[in-house]
């Protein structure tokens, strides 16, 4: 990338952040564009850092619900306020940790709370070769579910009970003495946290052991002759996806206000592998992107499909509760089948590309630079 | 004895995802690939029961969830895996959990997201005294039937020529093709045996825990399929001791108490995980040497 370029990126970025603050500030805040927002920028973290391990390592692992389950009850339990605890534990006694921490801290804890799993989990897990770690590490990912949900536990983990009141996306915005919001920041502040993240990741992939991993992923044997410890790369691979899904688990957490362990099931997992296919494995671009696109066909776009008029057609008996998620599945499953490399494959999203795109679409035609952040 | 009622219900259960683990072996066995969509494919049957009980009499609708099920899996295999015959293995996987994300949601949508009760089958439902313990009467059919269904598909994968041909197709792919076997007839007919085995499966199954939830395969797919790898992958009587083993664990877990119930599930995971660690080829798979 020439330096010209680096900085229009970068502006570009900047004023895509801009923009969101902005949009904050003057829409309503109840409007459908946030919850896709919010929603897009947390499946857009996971779906990176799962689409690291899938797609830039090629571990085929299943586990990312266990670990997101990790940060969300990580982020949960040492941040519901200390005179709440008596409510939100009310079958424990207030529980056993009587203490918070700050929102930031929290976030990390979550995350670093869901790399320790991992480690232990990766010990006897990634020595499996590839539909056998597939399994293993979904199984794991019940385990877990389990065990969170074990009434001895309650006193940490509050059972199988919600976890609730801790500070939520809503906790960002500045407020004054009255309650009233100056500020909005509850979506800005997801962007910055996935933007960063994301960024980390990036810089990772980039670097020497970035490189390892695509070696890996090409051809095991010629990675090993190579000298690339395998071992060694596939922990700190799943060690740090796993970081990244722990905070993207402490996000949803503060997304939906609550917590309850049988939320994260295999079909979120799913979910987010289907966000990283269709986006391209092997590109974090495309991830973010797939996401959220994801996110708004399926809460925003499609919603017509469930409550009987679609794009002007009015079918009740057939467009009723339920039916988008059908033909959600079907376009998914015509994306698996004939467009296998999802939007982007195993490229980024480059000013470089779009404009490319633009001149094979017009021909010779100026080019255009591109709305989206990358 | 405290112990024979959880016992008895483990056998029950250990038969049903022996019916369900034989469709996960096989498949894997020829294809390679797990077929995450088996177990929905398992939750469609009971459902389609659900449906055909209301307007047909039992003894008709019950053959005929039997054949849907059948073309269902056919169905599935010819759509979705088809295509990705020459694909890399991952593509076949996600495609595979498509196919379970889109049966869940048509289920989900034709159900509207409500419990359905299946319907009791007379006879097979009935309260039986056993040696002291109350239970269904398909918790001792289910052992029987498993057994005479396993020893028929043992007789027809040893004796007949498509049985021959699947056991070539499962040892090496491209050469049996090269021999001139019908490689994708012999996939289809794999796919209908197991789905086959999977809706009598869930006839039985349903018969103890009669709520169905577009999830309720989930589950049961996801032990049967530890069954199948516990047992060595491809491997019948492996599949079949292992959902035994696991169907019996997992009830005397609960025997525990309310609290084990938990565990139960998190039990089969566990198990899972030795048997991948100290024995990745289960206890009847063949080992195998990869070549570079």
């Amino acid at each position: 990338m020439t330096k010209t370029q680096k900085i229009v990126s970068a502006g570009l970025l900047v004023a895509f952040y801009a923009l969101i603050f902005a949009l904050e500030q003057i829409l309503p805040a109840r409007a459908m564009l946030f919850t896709v927002l919010k929603k897009g920028a947390i499946y857009a973290l996971v779906a990176v850092s799962m689409n690291m391990l899938n797609g830039f390592t090629g571990l085929f692992s299943l586990g990312q619900a266990g670990f997101m389950l990790v940060g969300a009850y990580a982020y949960g339990i040492f941040t519901v306020p200390v005179a709440e605890r008596v409510n939100v534990y009310q079958y424990f006694d207030g529980g056993i940790i009587q203490f918070t921490v700050p929102v930031v801290v929290a976030l990390v804890m979550a995350g670093i709370a869901a790399a320790l799993f991992a480690a232990l989990v990766g010990l006897p897990v990634l020595r499996l070769k590839s539909d056998y770690l597939a399994i293993a590490t979904l199984g794991f990912a019940e385990i877990i579910r389990a065990v969170f949900q074990w009434e001895k536990l309650g006193p940490i983990t509050n059972g199988s009970n919600l976890l609730r009141k801790f500070p939520t996306f809503d906790s960002f915005n500045i407020t004054n003495a009255d309650g009233e919001v100056m500020v909005y920041l509850s979506t800005f502040v997801p962007f910055v946290i996935t933007g960063v993240c994301v960024f980390l990741m990036v810089l990772l992939l980039k670097s020497s052991y970035g490189r390892a991993f695509r070696a890996i992923r090409d051809d095991e044997r010629a990675a090993e002759a190579m000298g690339i410890n395998l071992f060694a790369h596939k922990e700190l691979s799943f060690v740090i996806s796993s970081f990244f899904a722990g905070v993207g688990g402490a996000m949803l957490a503060m997304y939906q206000t609550t917590v309850q362990a049988s939320a994260f099931k295999s079909a979120m997992t799913y979910e987010i592998l289907l966000i990283v296919v269709i986006g391209g494995l092997g590109s974090v671009t495309g991830s973010c992107v797939g996401s959220f696109l994801f996110i708004a066909a399926s809460e925003w776009w499609l919603r017509g499909l469930d409550s009987g008029t679609f794009m002007g057609i009015s079918a009740p008996t057939i467009f009723r509760s339920g039916f988008r998620k059908v033909v959600f599945a079907v376009i998914i499953m015509a994306i698996v089948l004939f467009y296998r490399k999802g939007i982007m494959g195993d490229s980024e999203f480059s000013l470089k590309g779009i404009a490319a795109f633009f001149k094979r679409l017009f021909g010779a035609k100026r080019k255009r630079p591109g709305t989206e952040g990358g | 004895m405290r112990y024979l009622p959880y016992i008895l219900a483990g056998i029950s259960v250990g038969g049903q995802y022996a019916l369900i683990a034989i469709g996960y072996t096989m498949v894997y066995g020829i294809l390679r690939l797990i077929n995450f969509a088996h177990g929905d494919i398992f939750m469609a049957a009971g459902l389609i029961m659900i449906y055909l009980s209301g307007p047909l009499t039992l003894w008709l609708s019950l053959p005929l969830v039997l054949v849907l099920t059948v073309l269902l899996g056919f169905v599935v295999e010819r759509v979705a895996y088809k295509p990705l015959r020459d694909a890399p293995r991952m593509s076949v996987m996600i495609s595979a959990i498509g196919v379970s994300y889109l049966v869940q949601n048509v289920a989900l949508y034709i159900t509207g997201g409500l419990a359905k009760t299946y319907p009791t089958i007379p006879w097979v439902s009935d309260t039986i005294n056993l040696f002291g313990a109350i239970t269904k009467r398909v918790t001792v059919i289910t052992p029987i039937l498993t057994a005479v269904l396993i020893a028929g598909l043992v007789l027809l994968i040893k004796k007949t020529k498509i049985g021959m041909a699947m056991r070539a197709v499962s040892r090496d792919f491209e050469t049996s093709r090269l021999m001139g076997i019908k490689i994708n007839a012999v996939i289809s007919v794999t796919f209908v045996i197991g789905s086959f085995l999977a809706a009598v499966g869930s006839a039985l199954y349903f018969a103890n825990y009669t709520a169905i939830v577009p999830t309720s395969g989930a589950m049961p797919g996801l032990k049967a399929f530890v069954a199948a790898v516990f047992g060595g992958i491809g491997s019948i009587p492996g599949a079949v001791i292992g959902a035994f083993l696991i169907g019996i664990s997992e009830n005397v877990i609960k025997s525990g108490g309310s609290g084990w119930t938990t565990f139960s599930d998190a039990f089969t995971f566990v198990l899972l995980i030795i048997i991948l660690v100290v024995r990745p080829t289960g206890l009847f798979g063949e080992k195998q040497t990869d070549k570079v």
